[in-house]
């Protein structure tokens, strides 16, 4: 049987190994030549390349073989994409798995999956097992819950049986990681995409998106409509992918992204290149519209707050730093003046970078677009109104 | 210039406030309202030449052994 020339992500109905075989055929291996030629990013927020990861693990020496881990944690409340992977196709996945230790050379592959994702990913692996596929068996392990734990280092910490707290990056994964192996962490969705690539080929992959960003990527999607995973083209508009003229604010990217005003929505495409003029990057794929009659600078404090909570507590600027930064989102809630604002930007500003990984840079980020985006906001909550419920 | 340089790495899951580096590289460091060293020049600053020798006692005397100094290299 041919590979069909176009693979959808979430197209197969039937997620069992047979039928996806049938439907997509066999990977053929790939070279980290491939993986470059690509041009294959991280689908987990931070927009890796993936053939460095690849290429830094495989330098490790012959006797101590790298170790690749499906990350599937989805820790982001917001997103469901992974779930919706994990589900839907679990054998692109575990696809994707087998071609990243082929190209680095491991003999060990672990799924770290959401909770709700265990069974089906599980029944998948095994399926792989009894049909005895040239592959490492992949051990499945539910993740830990929180947003934090699935940051990489986060990730190894609890497969290595500790707490899923982020580790300094001083000594990087890809030299010494899981068992002080050369280890590769990457989003499930990267690993599909490359199994995409595995499938139909090179071209075929970059043939969707743009040239400096090919492929798809998957988004969750809240808006008017409801709420729904769409696989898109990178560069496609933003108003495309939410179906009508976008008369509300837009948070991208996910709760360490960032807010667009309705006319930037409507000129914004979802890339990193449309997407940096306003400080924002697709990141994990998250598209949540400002539901009509709620208050933007309200909803954004609540979900600083959140992050304050999810903070791992073990670096002072995040854990002191963020809650700072709760209550002084809280206070422009309450109507405060200006002085409010500058405070709220400084610590922004105090946190950004100051930590073992990027919660403080992204909950940073989120505060500042909504400073921005929300400004006349702030300015009626200082006068004791609130324009969500005059409008 | 810059490239050979060492630059002052703060493992923050590591660091614990106490100051020691704050009280020997006040030109690098600055303090945040909880104690905390805040890098002048951004993260990962790069030591300038003067500063090699208290730079090297911060991170002998970092109670919490949260300093390095990196080199493109790898540790001088």
């Amino acid at each position: 049987m041919t590979a069909p020339t176009r693979v959808g992500l979430l197209d197969a109905d039937d997620t069992r190994l047979a039928a996806h075989r049938e439907r997509h055929g066999v990977p053929s291996p790939l070279s980290l030549d491939d993986v470059r030629a690509s041009g294959l990013t991280g689908r987990g927020g931070a927009g890796f390349p993936l053939w460095r990861k690849l290429e830094a693990a495989a330098e490790g020496p012959w006797w101590r073989s790298p170790v690749v881990v499906a990350n599937g944690a989805e820790g982001e409340p917001a997103s469901s994409k992974d779930r919706a992977l994990l589900l839907r196709a679990p054998h692109l996945v575990l696809d994707g798995l087998a071609l990243a230790a082929g190209v680095v050379g491991a003999h060990r592959a672990i799924a770290y999956v959401r909770a709700d994702a265990v069974d089906a990913v599980r029944a998948a692996a095994e399926e792989r097992r009894r049909a005895r596929l040239p592959e490492p068996a992949v051990r499945v392990v539910a993740a830990s819950p929180g947003f934090v734990a699935g940051e990489e280092t986060a990730v190894l910490a609890a497969l290595g049986g500790d707490a899923p707290r982020p580790a300094d990056k001083a000594r990087r994964i890809t030299d010494r990681g899981l068992g002080g192996r050369p280890t590769v962490v990457s989003n499930v969705e990267t690993l599909a995409h490359l199994a995409v690539v595995g499938l139909a080929g090179v071209p075929s992959f970059r043939a969707r998106g743009t040239d400096a960003e090919p492929g798809t990527l998957l988004a969750t999607v809240r808006d008017h409509h409801g709420r729904r995973v769409v696989e898109v083209d990178h560069g496609v508009p933003l108003a495309q992918v939410l179906g009508g003229d976008p008369d509300r604010p837009l948070l991208v990217g996910g709760y360490h992204g960032a807010w667009l005003a309705p006319a930037e929505v409507a000129d914004a495409r979802l890339s990193r290149a449309s997407l940096g003029a306003y400080g924002a990057t697709p990141g994990a794929g998250v598209l949540l519209e400002r539901p009509a009659g709620t208050c933007g600078l309200a909803e954004t404090a609540r979900v600083v707050g959140y992050l304050a909570r999810a903070s791992a507590g073990q670096c002072g600027p995040c854990r002191f730093g963020l809650p700072a930064l709760a209550s002084g989102m809280d206070a422009l809630v309450r109507g405060a003046p200006p002085v409010a604002v500058r405070r709220a930007r400084d610590l922004a500003g105090l946190v950004d970078g100051r930590g073992a990984c990027r919660h403080p840079d992204g909950t940073a980020r989120l505060v500042r677009s909504a400073l921005r985006v929300f400004a006349e906001d702030v300015a009626a909550h200082r006068r004791g109104r609130c324009l969500a419920s005059e409008s | 210039m810059n490239d050979d340089r060492p630059r002052l790495h703060i493992d923050w899951t590591r660091c614990d406030a106490r100051g020691v580096c704050l009280e020997l590289l006040p030109e690098l460091l600055g303090e945040d309202p909880w104690g905390y060293p805040v890098a002048r020049n951004g993260p990962d600053p790069v030591v300038p030449p003067g500063l090699d020798a208290p730079a090297r006692q911060a991170v002998r005397d970092c109670p919490r052994l949260a300093l390095a100094l990196r080199t493109p290299r790898g540790r001088p």
